[in-house]
């Protein structure tokens, strides 16, 4: 290690692994750290990603994919069950512990370095720029100096404020999640299911997917709003009880999934953040290892070029990309997401009791978007809103 | 760990042997006032102001608030 680099990214998710990669395949000296002692683990994540956002970075690989996925089903909060199939594999579920290993090995092997069980404590700050970070590594305290901190520190971020940056979260938009994997559940390896209602997690939803034979993950996300009044550990436990009685638990995770629209700053003098602590969250589905890793490439892209061309304001251009390539698309799937749980449980039932008078081959998540507009026609107004703005 | 109490006060307390470490509360804390590591978590005495939104957004329900160290 040395005591100075060109960029430091802290923290070794998908999002600061691509941030490191596509910064250091420009020539850049890179040091990434991690505060857990594994990349990778644990693993608070259900773990499902669309194939379009994964082989934009890195091929699927059986190493690290435990289930190809062809459906949705979603079940209305009277049991009603709505298939949505693909047709073909447009998603996988991955096995994150592996998944995140080799996404740091892309990393270090365009040249950046790697150190975990480094927590980063506090940023070194000049005339209010950010010149490096402050860090503590088996005891002792260390300083490394940097033109450019990329902090993926993730939901609980706190890199970025050091720095000047608002990022906390309204807690309303916090998604409070439980998962465990567990064992004895049997659920298709080809599907990911998704439970509707406030019974299951009122403002989110109950899910199941699979992580092959007999096995899955199974959790829900409640929103700040409602875990409020009961926490989503609580839900579970009623969940587990009457769904998989005889499943064994083999990992249990708490997690904070943050369903905002990016923030808006992502940079700062010498800052940029990527991931979770960007809030880079698809706001309507809670998934964010694809999202996470545009953010964490483009991050990455806009920073090797800054150092490249010894022009530290580059790194501003990040927002803009962003926006370009998902943040604009974030923008119109919170307004959906705000609508989407104003529907009552009598809403969505009325909506999957239409749904399935279509033909299967006519079910698609369109079609559900537009039997849902019937219902909440302000849903569209709000997705206009967002297009002509 | 400990955080000195004011005599009568409430004041918000993470069951640190309970906790996850999940980060959820940190996001959501507008003072900055909690500090995360692996497997460690304290709240930042002077920062909070026992606000609840840290309550309100954990997940397993391991943050109180305490009155001269009992649970309330």
């Amino acid at each position: 290690m040395k005591k100075e680099y060109d960029i430091i990214v802290v923290g070794a998710g998908p999002a600061g692994s691509m941030a490191a990669r596509y910064a250091s395949e420009q020539g850049a000296s890179l040091l990434m750290l991690e505060k857990d002692r594994d990349v990778g683990y644990p693993v608070r994540c259900g773990e499902a990603i669309t194939k379009r956002n994964l082989i934009q970075f890195i091929d699927p690989d059986p190493k690290w994919v435990v289930a190809e996925i062809s459906k949705f089903v979603v079940y209305a909060p009277d049991g009603t069950e709505v298939v949505f199939d693909f047709g073909e594999v447009k998603g996988y579920m991955l096995e994150r512990r592996i998944f995140d290993y080799e996404l740091a090995k892309t990393a270090s092997t365009a040249g950046a370095e790697i150190l975990t069980r480094a927590y980063v404590y506090d940023l070194i700050l000049e005339d209010g720029k950010v010149c490096g970070v402050k860090v503590e590594y088996r005891g002792e305290k260390i300083e490394i100096k940097s033109k450019i901190v990329i902090a993926a520190d993730g939901v609980e971020s706190r890199v970025g404020r050091w720095a000047g940056l608002k990022t906390h979260i309204d807690f309303r938009d916090m998604e409070s999640c439980f998962q465990v994997t567990a064992s004895n559940v049997n659920a298709p390896q080809d599907a990911l299911q998704f439970y509707l209602g406030t019974n299951y997690a009122p403002g989110g939803y109950f899910w199941v997917f699979p992580k092959g034979e007999n096995i899955a993950n199974v959790g829900l996300g409640v929103s700040g709003d409602h875990c409020k009044k009961r926490s989503s550990l609580s839900y579970m436990n009623e969940q587990m009880e009457k769904f998989f009685p005889d499943a064994s638990i083999l990992t249990q995770v708490a997690g904070g999934v943050p369903c905002s629209v990016t923030l808006d700053e992502i940079t700062g003098d010498g800052i940029m953040l990527a991931g979770d602590a960007a809030r880079q969250v698809n706001p309507l589905t809670g998934g964010g290892i694809g999202s996470g890793m545009i953010g964490g490439s483009i991050a990455g892209k806009v920073a090797g070029e800054a150092i490249k061309k010894n022009d530290l304001s580059l790194i501003h251009n990040y927002k803009k990309e962003w926006n370009k390539k998902r943040g604009k698309l974030h923008l119109i799937l919170d307004k959906i997401k705000e609508e989407f749980f104003k529907i009552s449980d009598e809403e969505f039932n009325e909506i999957f009791h239409k749904m399935i008078k279509h033909k299967p081959e006519d079910r698609t998540l369109n079609k559900l978007f537009m039997t849902a507009l019937a219902k909440k026609p302000s849903l569209l107004v709000e997705v206009a809103k967002v297009i002509l703005i | 760990m400990f955080r000195m109490a004011k005599k009568g006060k409430l004041m918000i307390e993470i069951l640190p042997d309970k906790c996850d470490f999940c980060g959820a509360c940190v996001g959501v804390c507008p003072e900055d006032a909690i500090e995360l590591k692996e497997a460690e978590i304290k709240i930042i005495d002077p920062k909070c102001t026992n606000c609840s939104k840290c309550i309100w957004s954990c997940p397993i329900e391991v943050i109180k608030f305490n009155k001269d160290g009992i649970e309330v």
